[in-house]
């Protein structure tokens, strides 16, 4: 076979295997996709053809009753949406700030303590406590039943982004840079804030966009400290809603009576609208976050 | 001092670390206690074993500990394959605006939480409505499935709804390690002639082995520790499926939260963390002994 041949050979193979890679890739993004297609179509279906047709990606006629059902009836949903939406911001500001602060000294290699702090969060990653010695502190120390605090504090202990941002610090910041602020009489407040945070966004955006995440998506304190009503976030919300459906059918099922409840209110796409709604914000937050976020997690990530 | 204003930057960080992770460490004399309203935490009476003589004779305990396990290590398995999978083949996706589209899609279903998830999963599986039993049974032949009731389901339903969850972030890591490969490993070994093949099983998968080590021993400490959210509310907290579905932290929860027998649910606990830490220990201490340099610690 002479040389170009075998060069346009590899070529087609190429270009097959790569078609291959597509075509795994386009399933593969499908089946990420779909199921949240399914319940965004599941919350625009009208409630009579649900219960006669059941769940289904097409829905026959489009019906936002659901949606406004959500908006004018429910005040706990709004309720929800402000407590969700005030822990997040809150507790997101709180984390990458003090995320921040104590991953740059430990990164000063100046610094004659940082073995110890290092130390310090190492444990807290090998070892905890578990949950009900940390529900009791809580609860009967703190006092911090029903209390906003109680949602924000747990997710303040981050032991793992400190790390991420600290070999962040490692890999970007030169020691001159500090040397130099040192020598024009620059504090190390004014180090800190002016010259290595700016440089510093890309791992605060991606540090801050899993705080966002974990502070929206979080149903666990609510869970535990929360019987408050109007302090639920909507992650419980939803925990009480799907529970609910269950407990209505397990109760009423064959007694008619939900049939009526079914046909008073759009049960099965509410629910959807609800968790469509959820999601929201994350999908508008995630590309804003998008840009800084490869860039922060890969550097951040190759020395783990 | 000289390091007054770093010290004080450690502070706020510090403290919280005491309360949230330091106390409860000390709390764990509760398993050894017999709690009682009256006489409050410190002043209930000690009663060594008893609590763990309990756990331990029941048959729940065996059964939270294999399914713990079971789950754990299929997640942790398949999880290291798939995602190192991922990460090589999209990485060999050329067009680069595909590439990216195709990472950020794959990640998302992580952003969602895992009461979202139990939704999404719910609006498969509805006994009457889901999508599974009223679309895609029939076609097989079944009609009507409560999935809910029927515990030999829930292994296979869970990896899915894991591996759906979690795939798509988890070889970003890798993704990540892969770009700091130098290009130049790959032109030396184009020149020698190796194929593609030989380029990833020779390069790739050797250069990523470091990080698989670190994030595996990770794992490992977790093993006793699983995703609450997914055995709690994907299952929807059904009775009926806990033979399969039961694991050390619902158990916790369920003894602490719905049953109020701290005893119990802290002994759980205790043996949930003590014999984790000495995973994370034992995993560390065999990396080191492969490989020194691939040791987290």
């Amino acid at each position: 076979m002479n040389p170009k041949a075998s060069v346009k050979t590899s070529q087609k193979d190429s270009r097959l295997a790569e078609a291959i890679l597509h075509i795994i890739f386009i399933t593969f993004s499908l089946a990420c996709i779909m199921p949240i297609v399914l319940i965004v179509a599941i919350s625009f279906s009208d409630e009579k053809q649900l219960t006669l047709q059941g769940y289904k990606f097409w829905p026959d006629k489009l019906d936002v009753s659901a949606y406004q059902y959500l908006f004018t009836n429910s005040t706990t949903l709004v309720k929800a949406y402000g407590v969700s939406l005030s822990v997040t911001i809150i507790g997101t500001i709180i984390a990458v700030l003090l995320i921040a602060l104590y991953a740059y000294p430990i990164f000063r290699k100046d610094f004659p303590f940082k073995k110890a702090f290092n130390f310090y969060l190492l444990i807290t990653m090998l070892f905890s406590g578990g949950l009900v010695p940390f529900y009791l502190l809580y609860v009967n120390f703190l006092e911090l039943k029903d209390s906003f605090a109680a949602l924000i504090l747990p997710g303040l202990s981050n032991a793992f982004y400190i790390f991420i941002t600290r070999t962040f610090f490692q890999q970007t910041i030169p020691e001159e840079m500090i040397e130099s602020g040192k020598l024009d009489g620059a504090s190390e407040w004014r180090i800190f804030f002016q010259l290595v945070l700016p440089i510093s966004l890309p791992v605060l955006a991606t540090v801050g966009l899993f705080t966002t995440l974990m502070y929206w998506n979080d149903w666990f304190n609510s869970m535990l400290f929360i019987n408050d009503t109007d302090k639920y976030s909507l992650q419980y919300v939803m925990i009480q809603m799907i529970r609910q459906a269950e407990f209505f059918k397990n109760q009423l099922a064959g007694s008619g009576v939900a049939l009526m409840v079914q046909e008073a209110v759009p049960t099965e796409s509410l629910r959807m609208a609800m968790v469509v709604v959820s999601i929201g914000p994350i999908l508008f937050v995630y590309p804003f976050f998008q840009k800084y976020f490869t860039k922060g997690l890969t550097i951040g990530a190759i020395k783990g | 001092m000289k390091h007054r204003v770093l010290l004080l930057m450690l502070l706020p960080t510090s403290l919280i670390f005491f309360v949230n992770c330091y106390i409860p460490m000390f709390g764990v004399f509760i398993a050894f206690k017999n709690i009682n309203y009256i006489d409050g935490i410190m002043g209930s009476p000690w009663t060594g074993l008893d609590n763990f003589r309990f756990l331990f004779a029941t048959s729940d305990a065996w059964r939270v500990t294999i399914n713990t396990v079971s789950y754990n290590v299929a997640f942790i398995v398949s999880g290291l394959i798939l995602s190192v999978a991922v990460a090589i083949a999209v990485n060999e996706v050329r067009a680069k605006l595909a590439s990216r589209v195709y990472q950020t899609i794959m990640i998302m279903p992580n952003f969602l939480s895992m009461v979202v998830v139990s939704y999404i999963v719910y609006a498969f599986l509805h006994p009457e409505y889901g999508f599974l039993v009223k679309y895609i049974l029939p076609l097989f032949g079944y009609s009507s499935v409560n999935a809910y009731m029927h515990p030999q389901a829930w292994p296979y339903i869970l990896w899915i709804t894991k591996m759906w969850h979690s795939v798509g972030i988890g070889s970003i890591i890798y993704v990540a390690a892969i770009t700091g490969i130098s290009e130049e490993l790959y032109e030396a070994a184009k020149m020698d002639g190796a194929s593609k093949w030989q380029q990833i099983t020779r390069i790739t998968i050797p250069l990523l082995t470091p990080v698989m080590v670190i994030l595996t021993i990770l794992n490992l400490g977790g093993i006793f520790r699983s995703d609450f959210g997914l055995f709690y509310h994907v299952t929807l907290d059904s009775g009926a499926l806990r033979s399969t579905t039961d694991v050390i932290d619902t158990y916790v929860y369920r003894g602490l939260i719905q049953l109020n027998d701290l005893g119990m649910s802290s002994a759980a606990n205790f043996y949930q963390s003590v014999v984790g830490f000495f995973l994370v220990i034992g995993a560390n201490s065999l990396a080191r002994k492969l490989n020194r340099d691939t040791a987290l610690f």
